[in-house]
C-alpha cells in the first residue's frame, strides 16, 4: 500500500507531549502554517489552548440566557393562566393577577430551565455522548485523562501530508509521534 | 522586626495541596480509592451500620403508610413536628456543598477543589433526606404528584399563593440544579477511571457515564462556560431555597414565626448548619483514607472560620428576635420569646444556645483551630444545634399560640425518632456507596491547581 492511500485511510497523526507549554507551541505554529483541522487533548483545561487550535466564538451563555428568558416566562405564564384564565379564584375581590406571588416560582423556573440550557446544551456542542471516537485507537491516549498532552492533525485537513504532517509534529520534541486509525 | 511579621504570615499560608504532587501522582491517588486500593474494613463498618439504619427508616415508612401520621407524635396544635424540623435541617446541611461549589468557584477560593466534590454529594444526599419529610408528611405519598401542575381531570391547580407550593418548586429546583452541577463535574473523572481501570465491567459502566469525554481543548472550552454559568446561577438559587423555605414559616401570623429577619438569619444558619457537617465529614474521610495531602489544615480552618462567621450571624438572628419581640409591644410575641425562655421547653433553647452560640467561639482560639479533635467536637456541637433551633422555632411557637385553652405539648414518639434516625441512614448509605464508587476528590480540578502552582514557581 502506497503512502497516500494509507493517508486518506487514517483519521489523523497525533503526537503525544509532556507539559502543556510544548502542547501550546506546536498548536500555534500548526494553525500558523494554516492546518485547521485539529484539535488538542488534555487532562485539564489550559488557557490560549481552544483559540490556539481555532477555536472563535462561544455561544453557550446566548444559549443560557435563551434557556432562562424561555423558563421565567412559562414560569409566570402558567401561574397566571391557572389564577387568572383557568381557575379564577374571587377572594374578597382581590386581583387575581397577583404578580409579587407569582415571583418565587417564576424566579425557580427560570434558573432551572437556564441550568438545563448550560448543561445540555453544552454536551450537545460538544457532541456527547459519542459512543467512538478514532482518537481512542491510540493505546497511548489513556493518558491524556492523567498527565500527557496530546495534538492530532485531522487527515481531512487540506495541508496533510502524512509524512510531512509527521515531520512537522516530530520538530516540537513529542515524546513520540501516532498514526491514528479511522 | 518586619522580617518576623513576613516569616509569620508566610507560615500562616500553608498550602492548600502538600509539595511535590504531580498530575500523574495525584490522579493516581485519588483513583486508586475507587479502583485498587482494598476497601478498607472502616468502609464495611460505617456501611453497616448505616445501611441497618436505612433499614429501620423502611421500616418506619412501611407502618406510617400502613397505618398513616397518626403513628407520629403531631395533632393539634403542633401539626408541624419532626417532619418539618428535620426537613429544615436536612436542607440546610445541603446549603454548604452549593455555597463551596459556586460562591467559592465565582470568589476564585482556590482551596474549595479538594472538598468540592463531596460537599456537592453531601448536598444531593440531604436534600433527597429532606425531601422525603413533607412527601411523608402528606399523608398518601402516592398522591404526591399532586403537588405539580399539571393538566387534570379534576381542574385543579396547585395554589401558586402559598409558600408551600413555593417551596415545591424551590428544593426540586435546587435538586435538579446540583444533581447537573456534580454530575456535569464529574464527567471528566468518570473519563480518567474509564482510561484507568482493567475491570472491563467497570470500563463500561464509567465510559457510559463519561459520554465519551475525550479532553478535548474546544469541549474543555465550553465545559468550563458552562461550569461558571452553572456556578453563576446556583449561587442566587441557593440563597432561594432557604429564602422560600423560611417563608413557610414568615408567612404565616404565628407568633415566632411571623418576622421579616427570617429569610437571612435561615439562610445564615444553613451555611451555618452545612459548614458544620462538611467538618463532620471531611475529618475521619481524611483520616481514613489518608487525603491529609488534598484536604490539608488550612481547609479544615478555612471551613471553621466560615462556620464561626456564620454562627455569628446566627447568633444575632437570636438576639433580633428576643429584641423585636420586646420592641413590637405585641403581648402575643413578648409572652412566646419569654415561654422559650422559661417555658416547658426551656432546656431544649439553653442547649441550643450553648450549642450554637457558644461552641464555635471556641475557633476564635489558634489553638482549637490547629486540633482536628476540637474541630470535629465543635462541630457536632453545632450539627445538634441547629438541630435544637428548628425544634424550637417549630413548637414553641406553635404549642402556645394565641388562646390558652388551645395550648398543648408536643414530643416526638418513636416512630418520629426511628424516621429521623432512618434519615441519617439513608444520608450515610448515600455517601458511603458514593465514596466507594466516585473519586471524592475532584481530580481535574486538583491537577489544575498543580499546574497553578507550578506557574506560580516560574
Amino acid at each position: 500500500m502506497n503512502d497516500a492511500s494509507k493517508a486518506t485511510e487514517l483519521y489523523g497523526v497525533m503526537a503525544e507531549f509532556d507539559s502543556p507549554e510544548l502542547l501550546l507551541e506546536a498548536s500555534e505554529k500548526a494553525y500558523e502554517l494554516g492546518y485547521r483541522k485539529m484539535d488538542a487533548y488534555t487532562p485539564y483545561p489550559i488557557e490560549a489552548l481552544p483559540e490556539a487550535v481555532g477555536f472563535k466564538k462561544p455561544i453557550l451563555p446566548r444559549i443560557v440566557l435563551i434557556g432562562a428568558i424561555i423558563g421565567g416566562c412559562l414560569g409566570f405564564f402558567m401561574q397566571y393562566y391557572a389564577s387568572v384564565i383557568s381557575y379564577p379564584l374571587n377572594i374578597g375581590g382581590r386581583p387575581l393577577n397577583s404578580w409579587p406571588s407569582f415571583i418565587p416560582v417564576t424566579f425557580e423556573t427560570t434558573i432551572l430551565l437556564a441550568a438545563f440550557a448550560a448543561v445540555f446544551g453544552m454536551f450537545a456542542l460538544n457532541g456527547l455522548p459519542q459512543p467512538y471516537h478514532p482518537v481512542f485507537n491510540v493505546p497511548r491516549f489513556a493518558l491524556a485523562s492523567r498527565d500527557r498532552f496530546f495534538l492530532c492533525i485531522e487527515s481531512e485537513d487540506k495541508l496533510f501530508d502524512l509524512t510531512k504532517t509527521k515531520k512537522f509534529l516530530s520538530d516540537f520534541k513529542p515524546k513520540d509521534v501516532y498514526e491514528v486509525e479511522p | 522586626m518586619a522580617d518576623t511579621s513576613v516569616k509569620k504570615r508566610g507560615a500562616a499560608k500553608a498550602p492548600f495541596i502538600e509539595p511535590g504532587h504531580t498530575f500523574g501522582s495525584i490522579t493516581d491517588k485519588i483513583s486508586s480509592i475507587v479502583l485498587t486500593r482494598k476497601t478498607p474494613i472502616f468502609w464495611f463498618v460505617g456501611f453497616g451500620i448505616s445501611f441497618m439504619l436505612l433499614s429501620l427508616l423502611m421500616v418506619a415508612v412501611a407502618y406510617l403508610v400502613f397505618e398513616g401520621i397518626g403513628i407520629w407524635g403531631v395533632n393539634m396544635p403542633v401539626a408541624w413536628g419532626f417532619a418539618i424540623i428535620n426537613f429544615v435541617w436536612w436542607i440546610g446541611i445541603g446549603h454548604a456543598g452549593t455555597l463551596i461549589s459556586a460562591i467559592l468557584l465565582l470568589l476564585r477560593q482556590d482551596w474549595r477543589t479538594s472538598i468540592n466534590r463531596f460537599a456537592e454529594a453531601m448536598t444531593l444526599f440531604a436534600v433527597a433526606a429532606a425531601g422525603l419529610f413533607p412527601l411523608l408528611h402528606t399523608g398518601r405519598p402516592w398522591l404526591d404528584y399532586w403537588l405539580m401542575p399539571y393538566p387534570n381531570t379534576m381542574g385543579l391547580w396547585p395554589n401558586f399563593r402559598s409558600p408551600l407550593v413555593w417551596d415545591v418548586f424551590a428544593v426540586s429546583t435546587y435538586a435538579t440544579v446540583s444533581f447537573l452541577f456534580w454530575y456535569t463535574g464529574l464527567v471528566p473523572d468518570f473519563a480518567t477511571l474509564r482510561d484507568r481501570t482493567v475491570n472491563r465491567w467497570s470500563k463500561r459502566v464509567y465510559g457510559i457515564l463519561s459520554m465519551g469525554w475525550r479532553g478535548s481543548a474546544v469541549h474543555w472550552h465550553r465545559y468550563e462556560t458552562a461550569y461558571l454559568l452553572l456556578a453563576g446561577l446556583a449561587t442566587p438559587l441557593v440563597v432561594s431555597v432557604h429564602t422560600v423555605v423560611s417563608f413557610d414559616f414568615a408567612m404565616s401570623i404565628v407568633p415566632g414565626w411571623h418576622a421579616t429577619i427570617f429569610p437571612p438569619y435561615f439562610v445564615a444558619g444553613a451555611i451555618y448548619a452545612g459548614f458544620a457537617m462538611v467538618l463532620t465529614l471531611a475529618i475521619p474521610l481524611r483520616k481514613f483514607y489518608g487525603l491529609e495531602d488534598f484536604i490539608t489544615m488550612r481547609h479544615l480552618q478555612n471551613m471553621a472560620k466560615i462556620m464561626l462567621a456564620t454562627g455569628l450571624i446566627v447568633g444575632y438572628g437570636y438576639m433580633m428576635e428576643a429584641f423585636t419581640a420586646w420592641y413590637s409591644a405585641a403581648e402575643y410575641e413578648e409572652f412566646m420569646i419569654l415561654n422559650r425562655f422559661t417555658g416547658p421547653y426551656k432546656y431544649a433553647f439553653w442547649s441550643l444556645l450553648a450549642c450554637n452560640v457558644i461552641a464555635p467561639q471556641f475557633v476564635w482560639w489558634s489553638k482549637a483551630r490547629n486540633s482536628v479533635v476540637a474541630l470535629f467536637v465543635i462541630a457536632m456541637f453545632v450539627n445538634v444545634g441547629m438541630w435544637l433551633e428548628r425544634f424550637i422555632i417549630v413548637v414553641t411557637s406553635l404549642h402556645r399560640d394565641f388562646l390558652p385553652s388551645s395550648w398543648g405539648m408536643y414530643s416526638g414518639t418513636f416512630w418520629d425518632w426511628a424516621t429521623y434516625a432512618g434519615s441519617i441512614g439513608l444520608f450515610l448509605t448515600l455517601l458511603f456507596v458514593f465514596i466507594r464508587l466516585i473519586p471524592s476528590v475532584s481530580i481535574f480540578e486538583m491537577r489544575t491547581l498543580v499546574a497553578e502552582e507550578k506557574g506560580k514557581k516560574h
